[in-house]
């Protein structure tokens, strides 16, 4: 690349324009084996709690007690029945529906939430941010687990009162983080150009703080929807958050467990369905994440 | 460079033997990335007992990835290394690795650019020197630790017994430097090799450090290669230097030869655009256009022609082979001719 | 004519160690009484090592930071008064900063940043984006090839020069260079002060050029600042200052310049030891622990800034009133 101007190369009659940023990180995000492969698997389980109603065989809901915890293969019931003779495969595809609904829900709330608190304290600094995190810092003292055990447990349970729970687990991580790269986005040299070139603060952050912000922010809070997703399970056993009838994953694991003896694979089948659900979550965040780490 | 293996080997070879360090033909190429970058393209250095060779050029000139490689401090799995480099008779590239721990700091010792980083921050200074001697030689804890006072006397810190025990970060740059050449120098290496180490420090402590390196190396008889972008860094402490560019030495020679008498547009190009002295003042400096090579994208040819005002299309065809201006002035231009009269 | 900046008292302090309950134990100075003009049209070169003070200086002079005591006056008027309200002062200073790559917002195109200021100011966007397209052109960077570029795909000159033209998109008078050359190669460092010097001619620029390096201010400036410890050792034009140094830091400091004959090295380091920390400074002169000319008086007070036509030294041997031995000896310069 030379400024200099040297008659051997020619003048560029179309200008050169980059693509944008946030295709620059799909095309880079592209590249990536694994994290496509977990992203299909990810778009490929939406798809199936979208569609529940078509590619379930049988009634999620509808069981025979003589049909009960028939084995994986049984004809008819390609994965078998659970305690309550209702259709394995069924209410694996349904529980779909609720798990990854319990799981991204909670988070996205959070996410506003959370990251409109760190923003704020991370820019404005001083007493504000100081009371902002510190009252922050008191929620984030409480291990998850049981945070959400005692919101779920006081709100009563179901799944409105669990996801709230959920909610209110997740806004004190995402304040943290967002105030945290907000912080130091904050002091780099070009937010100090745009202070010293007299723009208002609001312009400051929607110009140059929240494009650079956003992202980190945005790759944490979905590293979190595998966690949501487990905490729910973990809610719905203990018998917060889902009721019965309703096909969820981690209801169905506690449910099940009767059976853990008599018919194993049966047990194992919701947890892997989680199981499956949080790597990929996992996987493509991670690749979101080198994808975003774009260096000179 | 066909016509030039024929020579070189030969050359090399009658220098090997004298040679305390000597590099032949060396190439390295970075596979890691997205498209594989040849960082240096067959250098070849020879260093002598006592003596100190300073590697100069900018960023992407392959100064650093050259003394790195004679440590082989890259990651294996991400470089390919082809030539040969002999320490003492000690073909480097065919240590074992525990061969090459006993290596690294016993033969062959390095002083990096920012201490900071070079230096543990969790252990005090006294102990990772202490750390350092006792894996080279059966010593105990008290007889280190008395080599390691020596050695921070020898490197002039104040108070040495006192800062022994202090940390990296409670230290000062020059202070850090100082420890770092210390710990550099315990297990009495027979090469010294600096990557820059003044780079990082405020003028006053620069020449400090300098001079500090200059006298140990007289008194410890060691040799040295000591890498820097800044030219007077070179004048001030070596005897020969060899200019690098895009991965290749492009001038070599006594450092009085280079300094007084370049003969490679790239070398009178940076000596020119130095603004020294007042008498430059009210006018332009002479500078070089055009960017730094592009180190995945070189041109066919000299790697320098697009920036050279006397370039030809002979530059441009090939790369050029060495050309012997004076006795041990070695320059790879095409066109010796035209800088010979500037 | 009134100077462009008037620089009185200027202190800035950074708390350290805050006490139990709020009260300040310990502070850094990092700039501890400046005072300087700068003329309209000259450049002026601030000069001093690490500690010193000449970055916090900058962004003090840009009203980045508030300073702790002292003021700052822009062609005669204070900050914030109603003849200079703060956002107009930021159009008529700007800076270029060393780090040419966190200067830029990696996440605007290389037009966009620059077209940013003008914009904050009221200038509308089909105005702003050509005058943009226009100062890439006079920066050296082919606007066809540039504009739409992101930072990351630049080189470090490429860069330094975007930040060049996104300072002058405002239009000021005073352009603030902190090391803006001290990160790039010394090929490309030439080229970038040639284009520095040239913009300033045809822009009618002021510069203060805030650098470690002793030879590019040499080149650059008319006048030249020395600071140690965040306070003015030594004021006077280029060449003065260069020859005929009075401050035994200018002095140390220029006998620190390597050589470039290698028949004539130097033989001797002028001062030992590091510069001292900021957070604990020498009583009285904050030079006297390492000037080879001390006496007792110097470690008692601390001296004041002498002027004497166009040479400022705050040194006691250049201050006949201080009681030192050595001012009658050098008043005969």
């Amino acid at each position: 690349m030379m400024e200099a101007t040297i008659p051997a190369i020619p003048v560029m009659a179309v200008a050169i324009r980059s693509p944008g940023y946030w295709k620059t990180v799909l095309l880079r995000f592209a590249r990536d084996p694994l994290a496509v492969a977990a992203a299909a698997v990810v778009l490929l389980l939406i798809l199936m709690a979208i569609f529940a109603p078509w590619l379930a065989p049988n009634d999620p809901l509808q069981g025979m007690t003589l049909r009960r915890l028939k084995p994986p293969g049984t004809e008819g019931y390609p994965l078998g029945t659970d305690e309550l003779g209702r259709d394995m495969l069924s209410r694996l595809i349904y529980g779909a529906r609720i798990s990854l609904f319990m799981g991204i829900v909670p988070v996205f709330c959070a996410l506003f939430i959370g990251a409109f608190i760190g923003i704020t304290a991370g820019y404005a600094g001083g007493w504000l941010n100081t009371v902002l995190m510190r009252t922050i810092d008191v929620f984030f003292a409480f291990p998850s687990v049981l945070l959400a055990v005692a919101m779920a447990g006081a709100l009563g349970p179901g799944i409105f009162n669990g996801m709230l729970a959920l909610t209110l687990v997740f806004i004190p991580p995402i304040a943290r983080v967002a105030e945290s790269v907000t912080t130091s986005v904050r002091s780099l040299d070009y937010v100090e150009a745009a202070r010293a070139s007299g723009a208002s603060a609001m312009l400051i952050i929607r110009k140059h703080v929240l494009g650079n912000v956003l992202g980190p922010i945005f790759v944490y809070a979905m590293s979190l929807i595998a966690v949501s997703m487990i905490l729910a399970s973990g809610l719905s056993f203990l018998g917060l958050g889902v009721k019965p009838p309703q096909p969820d994953w981690g209801l169905m694991l506690n449910t099940l467990r009767t059976a853990l003896y008599t018919q194993p694979l049966l047990c194992a089948l919701p947890g892997v369905m989680i199981f499956i659900t949080s790597i990929s979550f996992n996987l493509m965040t991670d690749g979101l994440r080198s994808a975003m780490d774009i260096k000179a | 460079m066909g016509d030039t293996a024929t020579e070189k080997p030969v050359q090399a070879g009658a220098a090997a033997t004298a040679a305390l360090l000597s590099i032949e033909n060396l190439r390295v190429t970075f596979t890691g990335l997205s498209k594989p970058v040849t960082a240096v393209d067959g250098v070849d250095l020879a260093l002598a007992r006592g003596e100190v060779v300073a590697l100069l050029g900018e960023s992407g000139s392959g100064k650093s990835v050259t003394l790195r490689s004679i440590l082989r401090l890259h990651a294996a799995n991400k470089t390919r290394i082809e030539g040969r480099i002999h320490v003492d008779g000690v073909d480097v590239m065919a240590l074992s690795p525990g061969e090459l721990a006993q290596f690294r700091g016993k033969t062959v010792s390095m002083v990096f650019q920012e201490p900071m980083l070079a230096l543990d921050p969790v252990y005090t200074v006294g102990q990772q020197i202490i750390e350092a001697l006792r894996r080279h030689e059966p010593l105990s804890k008290t007889e280190a630790r008395r080599r390691a006072l020596a050695l921070f006397e020898q490197v002039r810190i104040p108070s040495p017994d006192r800062r022994l025990d202090a940390y990296p970060h409670e230290m000062s740059g020059g202070m850090r430097q100082r420890a770092m050449i210390a710990l550099a120098l315990s297990c009495n290496p027979r090469v010294l090799l600096a990557d820059e180490p003044t780079t990082a420090l405020d003028a006053t402590v620069q020449v400090q450090i300098l001079l500090l390196l200059r006298d140990l190396q007289r008194q410890l008889g060691l040799a040295m290669i000591f890498v820097t972008h800044d030219i007077s860094v070179a004048v001030e402490v070596a005897d020969r230097v060899a200019v690098m560019y895009a991965g290749r030495i492009v001038e070599m020679g006594a450092v009085r030869d280079v300094v007084r008498r370049p003969r490679h547009p790239y070398t009178i190009g940076l000596l020119s655009t130095r603004a020294h002295g007042g008498k430059l003042a009210g006018t332009r400096l002479p500078a070089i256009p055009g960017s730094p090579p592009d180190l995945a994208n070189l041109p066919p040819g000299c790697p320098y022609a697009p920036r050279c005002a006397h370039a030809a299309d002979v530059c441009r065809a090939a790369t050029p082979p060495p050309v012997t201006v004076a006795e041990g002035h070695v320059v790879r231009c095409a066109r010796t001719d035209a800088t010979a009269s500037l | 004519m009134t100077p462009l900046l008037e620089v009185r008292g200027l202190e800035k302090r950074f708390t350290v160690k805050k006490g139990l309950f709020g009260g300040v134990r310990s502070y850094v100075s990092a700039v501890d009484g400046l005072d300087f003009d700068l003329h309209e049209g000259e450049t002026l070169g601030v000069v001093g090592e690490s500690g010193c003070g000449k970055s916090t200086t900058a962004r003090l002079l840009l009203h980045l930071m508030k300073p702790t005591a002292g003021s700052i006056r822009f062609a005669g008027h204070a900050v914030g008064s109603p003849n200079l309200p703060l956002k107009e002062f930021r159009r008529q200073i700007q800076m270029v900063f060393q780090d040419s790559y966190a200067s830029l917002n990696p996440r605007l195109t290389v037009e966009e940043s620059i077209a940013f200021g003008p914009m904050v100011h009221g200038t509308a966007r089909r105005e702003a984006v050509p005058r943009a397209h226009a100062l890439l052109d006079r920066v050296g960077l082919h606007p066809a090839r540039f504009a739409g570029r992101f930072t990351h795909e630049l080189s470090g000159g490429q860069r330094q020069r975007v930040n060049i033209a996104r300072a002058l998109a405002f239009r000021p008078r005073v352009l603030v260079l902190d090391e803006a050359v001290s990160a790039l190669d010394k090929s490309v460092e030439a080229q970038v002060i040639n284009l520095l010097l040239d913009l300033k001619e045809e822009f009618s620029l002021t510069y203060i050029v805030i650098s470690h390096d002793l030879e590019v201010v040499r080149f650059m400036s008319s006048r030249v600042l020395v600071m140690y410890l965040g306070r003015v050792a030594e004021l006077a034009p280029t060449e003065t200052l260069y020859t005929q140094s009075r401050h035994p830091y200018t002095t140390a400091l220029l006998g620190s310049l390597l050589s470039m004959d290698p028949d004539r090295r130097t033989e001797a380091a002028p001062i030992s030891g590091d510069p001292p920390n900021p957070i604990d400074p020498p009583a009285g002169c904050r030079f006297h622990t390492r000037c080879p000319y001390a006496e007792a008086v110097c470690s008692r007070s601390a001296p004041v800034l002498t002027v004497e036509g166009a040479h400022a030294v705050a040194c006691h041997r250049h201050n006949a009133a201080s009681g030192s031995s050595g001012a009658s000896q050098t008043e005969a310069v």
